[in-house]
């Protein structure tokens, strides 16, 4: 094993670029523009070049595994939420399809084409963000300021099925809460006949631009060996030629019904991770057409009265409705004893939730399988030899965010 | 691939170390011995099984079973057949160490990290265990459960009707 310890690698290090032959240290964040979230990287620099980093995490550690062991099962959905907040409802529904699955809920037709609507558009934020970012560091800001708008109308879609913008809280164990109203059909049908035209455009600006490419290629590169082993999953891993995809080896939702390819890459190194994003929200959009033209008719929700809120106007007037209503909302639902296993293809990888429940109300263990927080470990390994600019568009590519960074 | 495959070679290879096990929702679920973990995982990794990708590790705490009280929970998946794994190993409080899997996995040394964090599993062998999430000088780990979420020594609360 390579012995990567500082006074390791100072002993071998013996010409300095530097006129006084002096190594610094730098500290690239916590608050640094660059890191966009909070966490920090110990550089010890020879000039431009960076010789070790360390990062220090857990400056937004909020402890919600602990929080979720007292809370009742609906409540955790605003936890979950809060960790990928750029794709926060592919994050909720895979924590409702968690619970589905412990207590054996098979839920109808339309919602699963709803929630792969919902979750695809989700993608396409989350990618668009990453994207836009890594052209804005190195130095292309146009693109994402265009693509801002692009996401704000993904926002406005979000609001009509929920009434929130960036921590969604969307859908219900079950379903949804309420079917896709006009408004929302509206606001997709444009989004779908607008957005590939908008989007060809920012693909125009960067995918050829020799600049963004010299930047790009070759920055921050990982062999697909060392990806697995530090366990990346998600565009990350795909970058470097591994077809893994949950949505295709383990469909959830109905995933099977649609037709996509997984793009990969090759040599997983900045470009090709901003490419594979690209071509991922192409597919997406694919999928959302497919998805949209054969969204069947039918129940926005499975009949499961101990997890889904009753129709208010039912609470006020049927015995059973009512105590059901009181059951979810004081929390004293019951939930079958077992441990389950669920893992969503998030926007940055494999977002699995392991549940154990002993019977009761709240979990008894819940860990969230975070795939920021387990491929930022290879950061160091993947910008130790380069310049601190290569460093920050490899930060932006990998889309670290910090929330799902520290749960 | 199947769950009696994969179980059944395990327990031809290591008769000793298998506990018992199960197949909660389907997940082949097993129980080693702790001091057998890093050779099942490396068997798992470098056979023909193929189990060589690490998901997950996590730690779980059962304090009434004081022989078995502290748990780590590993995920293990074999990508191209899409078969997943799950295994477990107990241990008393009094003897709160495991071997780790970083020589094995690069990425076993975060996910270990946060288990030490949370539960105070020490993993031996592990190049760097320090607190990750939580400030180094905490001095204790709070995902055990005798540690209450809330202030302890309220008593305007009562959640006993709850079943909390």
């Amino acid at each position: 094993m390579k012995d990567n310890s500082l006074s390791n690698i100072l002993n071998q290090h013996n010409s300095s670029e530097q006129i006084d032959g002096q190594l610094y240290t730098l500290n690239l964040g916590p608050t640094h523009p660059a890191t966009h979230g909070i966490f920090q990287n110990v550089l010890t620099m020879d000039g431009e070049r960076i010789l070790h980093a360390e990062q220090t995490v857990g400056y937004i550690h909020r402890a919600f595994e602990k929080i979720s062991e007292r809370r009742n099962y609906a409540q955790i959905t605003t936890l979950t939420d809060r960790m990928n907040y750029c794709s926060a409802p592919i994050n909720n529904i895979g924590w409702h399809m968690t619970v589905e699955k412990l207590i054996g809920v098979k839920v109808p037709k339309r919602v699963d084409y709803m929630r792969v609507i919902l979750m695809e558009l989700a993608r396409i934020g989350d990618h668009l963000i990453c994207n836009g970012v890594t052209g804005m560091d190195a130095g292309a800001i146009t693109g994402l300021t265009y693509m801002f708008i692009e996401r704000e109308r993904i926002y406005d879609m979000y609001e009509q099925i929920c009434g929130a913008r960036m921590t969604t809280n969307m859908g219900r164990i079950g379903g949804f809460e309420r079917d896709f109203t006009p408004k929302f059909h509206e606001l997709l049908k444009d989004f779908l006949k607008t957005f590939p035209a908008r989007f060809q455009e920012f693909c125009n600006l960067l995918e050829r631009n020799r600049i963004f490419m010299d930047r790009t290629i070759g920055a921050g590169a990982i062999s697909a060996e060392r990806a697995l082993s530090y366990g990346f999953t998600g565009p990350n891993l795909r970058a470097t030629g591994v077809d893994y995809d949950i949505r295709v080896a383990e469909p959830y939702s109905s995933y099977e019904d649609f037709d996509f390819i997984i793009p990969v890459g090759t040599s997983g190194d900045t470009y090709d991770r901003f490419m594979v994003r690209q071509q991922e929200i192409w597919e997406s959009l694919k999928i959302i057409n497919q998805a949209y033209d054969n969204l069947p008719e039918g129940p926005f929700h499975a009949d499961v009265p101990e997890f889904y809120l009753p129709e208010k106007a039912d609470v006020y007037k049927k015995m059973e409705a009512l105590i059901y209503h009181f059951k979810i909302v004081m929390g004293e639902t019951d939930v079958p004893k077992g441990e389950v296993y669920h893992a969503v293809e998030g926007g940055n990888g494999e977002l699995g939730f392991y549940l154990v429940s002993d019977g009761g109300r709240s979990p008894y263990r819940l860990h969230f399988r975070r795939p920021c927080f387990i491929y930022y470990q290879a950061y160091p390994e993947m910008i130790t030899g380069s310049v601190i600019s290569d460093a920050i568009v490899t930060m932006c590519s990998m889309n670290v965010i910090a929330g799902e960074l520290d749960a | 691939m199947t769950n009696e495959f994969v179980l059944e070679a395990i327990t031809r290879e290591f008769p000793e170390s298998v506990i018992s096990s199960s197949e909660p929702h389907g997940m082949l679920t097993v129980e080693i011995k702790k001091e057998d973990i890093k050779k099942v995982i490396h068997y798992l990794k470098d056979s023909s099984l193929e189990i060589n990708f690490l998901t997950d590790v996590c730690g779980i705490h059962y304090p009434e079973f004081p022989e078995k009280e502290i748990g780590v929970v590993y995920h293990l998946q074999n990508m191209m057949t899409n078969f997943r794994i799950r295994i477990k190993a107990f241990m008393s409080r009094e003897n709160i160490e495991v071997d780790s899997l970083t020589e094995l996995y690069a990425g076993a040394n975060w996910m270990e990290r946060e288990t030490f964090d949370f539960y105070g599993i020490k993993f031996k062998g592990h190049p760097d265990l320090r607190p990750i999430l939580n400030m180094e000088d905490l001095g204790y780990h709070p995902m055990l459960k005798e540690y209450r979420l809330e202030d302890g020594t309220r008593t305007d609360k009562n959640d006993s009707m709850f079943g909390r």
